[in-house]
């Protein structure tokens, strides 16, 4: 009796009851977000639509802003310092990039073997990641300095004249994609480590079993099931390349003679040196664009090298 | 037990809301025992002066026990950064100091208190006029002159002795001293001959020097452009890597130039007299000049003035501030006595104690390099200006382009500022 009474007694309760107590569940919810919803915010998105309101405005941080609509956007796309800014961050991109993938893949592969210090290399590996880049950036300025620096110094051991590396416009940016390399190595290191230890070793033996060389079964095992943690350590490699400052502005300055003036570099100067914090939100918005855009076409194009499980 | 876990949530949102409103900086102004606090932000104390300045802060609070001055200082290099930062945030400093480059910027921005407005009296002859009319801006006093300093020739007397080559007079020409720095100039033991770095503010005065204008007589296009623009620009240029070490021997070493000269290694070091107070030790004999000239002589004059923000409650002390600072007895004689820049006065008997100091020699030559003066151009754009012709320059400097060339590129690019 009771159990035939009861169904549709809780199926109503439920029915009735159901929306208030999701409602519940989003305020718990929204109260434990509030740590993080409160700055994210105030730090972030109130920024953002303040820096969008700036960019249609003239503003030297002193005096009032004065409202010029699109007309920051229509200089900076006509200005050859901004054309300049983003073939330089492009060009850092084109020479990051690839050095940073392909040296933390080798790295990853090394320490993924059995061998004695594994655990101490990985850690020295990773070491500069965690490193600030004021030191980072420091370091390499004086590992290559051009008069005193020690890498010159070994260059000229074995009879070569080393280059005029940050101080030499043709030299300044390889200096910084050195630098910015080998900072993040390990951090790709780690991600593409983690991806290899999450490979079921039954893939590999069955396909030692079926006598499968090693190239091959890098090509068609490693590589395929690595390519989550690939796609992932070249979408945050990607976007790091497009945003990166603090080495520009501790190694060069953006010198010399503006060969290493990236665009967030140019987007401080012309806030802080030039006073003109409307262009440099607008910059800023440009940039933002440029990066969805890449974004999008990265997580579009996953599909065709992508392969999950 | 839910519940628990939402009031602990609750109350982590609120502590971290609370720990965010902290930190805002605009406190009201009032310190211990009913003092009121002053604030003053400087670039120029900041090494070597501070304890001169906290001085002349002493005595003025001496007269004024109700004034707490509270003295920020900031390298030049990063102290605009920081005032328009603190402008725009609203936590401006009362009372500020301002370079005559960058005062016509915040002249204009409104940014400054019209100092007549609050000083009653305005009885301000005690300054040497044409320093206070340089901080004038449509008939308003927006800053007070606190000081001002020359730019002269350095010369290490041992090296130029122990080479046989005579020691630099007022006569001399760019000539005479190329001539001197080829002779001065041993490599091999890492000796240079002269220092003057290649950039704007170098630029624009020894175009002067060769007789040439910056920009056009109503300040509406470059002028720089010209014969003696590319003259200018050729002297300086021709130094680097000559008598001078280049870019990469210099290699962004900060204090380069002044620790060559100081390890007595360099023979002629164009530079400021703020100098004088950190060369009182080195173990070698020097002295100063004024500057060598081509077509005439032109010498750079900084003036620095302490200004008052339009912003602050406290307009009556902040003007008594600037008063003092750059006006009191206390002022003028501790900037003499510690060789810190001079104070811009009118009594000369004021500027005569600064010539007792026997060292260096000649500081005469302070006061001879005003009477020919090249005053840096100003414009709105001036960082950028400043910026560009310094580009182009080095340019030219490393040989990546002809001098001519990079003198083109930079004055389309100021023509464009001023457009």
């Amino acid at each position: 009796m009771t159990l035939t009474a009861a169904p549709p007694e809780a199926g109503a309760t439920h029915g009735r009851r159901a929306p208030r107590r999701r409602w519940r569940h989003a305020g718990t919810v929204a109260v434990f977000l509030l740590p993080s919803l409160v700055p994210l915010t105030l730090y972030t998105l109130v920024p953002m639509v303040a820096s969008l309101w700036t960019s249609l405005h003239e503003w030297d941080l002193i005096t009032e802003m004065r409202w010029v609509g699109l007309g920051n956007y229509v200089e900076l796309i006509g200005d050859p310092g901004t054309r300049a800014a983003f073939g330089h961050t492009l060009y850092f991109i084109a020479g990051y990039l690839p050095l940073v993938y392909l040296g933390g893949l080798g790295l990853a592969l090394l320490l993924n073997r059995a061998m004695a210090g594994r655990s101490l290399l990985r850690g020295i590996y990773f070491l500069p990641v965690i490193t600030s880049w004021v030191v980072v950036a420091l370091m390499w300025k004086w590992l290559l300095n051009p008069a005193s620096g020690i890498v010159n110094w070994a260059l000229g051991l074995v009879g070569v004249s080393g280059p005029g590396w940050w101080t030499d416009p043709a030299w300044a940016m390889p200096s910084v994609i050195l630098a910015s390399a080998w900072k993040d190595l390990g951090f790709v290191m780690i991600i593409l480590l983690a991806g290899l230890q999450a490979i079921p070793k039954e893939y590999q033996e069955a396909a030692m079993v079926d006598g499968a060389s090693a190239v091959r079964r890098f090509r068609h095992i490693t590589l395929p099931l690595l390519s989550p943690s690939s796609f992932f350590v070249v979408v945050i490699s990607l976007i790091n390349g497009f945003q990166m400052f603090d080495q520009v502005k501790i190694m060069t300055g953006g010198g010399p003679g503006g060969a290493t003036q990236v665009v967030v570099s140019q987007i401080y100067d012309l806030t802080f040196r030039y006073g003109r914090a409307g262009a440099a939100s607008a910059l800023s918005w440009l940039l933002f664009a440029l990066v969805l855009l890449v974004t999008i076409v990265q997580i579009r194009g996953q599909k065709r090298w992508v392969t999950y499980g | 037990m839910k519940t628990r876990t939402k009031v602990a949530a609750a109350l982590a949102a609120a502590l971290l809301a609370s720990a965010c409103s902290q930190g805002s900086a605009t406190k009201a102004p009032s310190g211990e025992g009913g003092r009121t606090t002053l604030r003053y932000f400087t670039f120029s104390a900041a090494p070597d002066h501070v304890k001169d300045l906290d001085a002349i802060v002493a005595a003025f609070e001496k007269q004024n026990p109700s004034i707490d001055v509270v003295v920020e200082t900031a390298p030049f290099d990063e102290y605009f950064t920081k005032l328009q930062t603190s402008i725009a945030g609203g936590t401006a400093p009362d009372t500020f100091e301002l370079n005559y480059e960058n005062f016509v910027t915040y002249a204009g921005a409104g940014s400054l208190l019209d100092l007549g407005a609050v000083g009653g009296d305005g009885d301000l002859s005690a300054y040497a006029a044409e320093s206070l009319n340089a901080f004038k801006r449509d008939g308003k006093q927006y800053a007070l002159p606190a000081s001002f300093s020359t730019v002269v020739l350095f010369y290490n007397k041992d090296l130029f002795e122990k080479a046989g080559v005579d020691l630099p007079t007022a006569d001399w020409t760019w000539a005479d001293e190329q001539a001197a720095a080829e002779k001065l100039t041993d490599r091999k033991k890492g000796v240079y001959g002269d220092f003057q770095p290649v950039q704007f503010f170098e630029f624009y005065k020894t175009l002067k020097q060769a007789g040439g204008e910056f920009l056009s007589a109503d300040g509406k296009k470059s002028a720089f452009d010209s014969p003696q623009g590319v003259k200018a620009a050729e002297w300086l240029v021709s130094k680097v890597g000559r008598t001078m070490p280049t870019e990469a021997e210099i290699g962004g070493t900060a204090d380069y130039d002044t620790n060559l000269f100081k390890s007595g290694k360099l023979a002629m070091w164009h530079n400021g007299i703020w100098q004088f107070a950190g060369l009182k030790d080195v173990p070698f004999e020097w002295d100063v000049v004024v500057e060598p000239g081509d077509a005439g002589k032109a010498s750079a004059v900084f003036h620095n003035a302490v200004a008052v923000s339009s912003t602050t409650k406290l307009g009556k002390e902040a003007y008594a501030w600037a008063r003092f600072l750059s006006s009191s007895d206390v002022a003028a004689s501790t900037r003499i006595a510690s060789s810190w820049e001079l104070p811009p006065v009118a009594d000369q008997q004021v500027l005569a104690g600064y010539l007792k100091d026997p060292k260096p020699a000649n500081r005469q030559a302070v006061f001879d390099a005003l009477e020919s003066i090249a005053l840096p151009p100003v414009i709105k754009r001036q960082q950028e200006m400043q910026d560009a012709v310094t580009k182009e320059l080095s340019e030219a400097a490393s040989g990546r382009k002809p001098v001519p060339d990079a003198l083109k590129a930079a004055a389309a690019e100021v023509d464009a500022l001023l457009g």
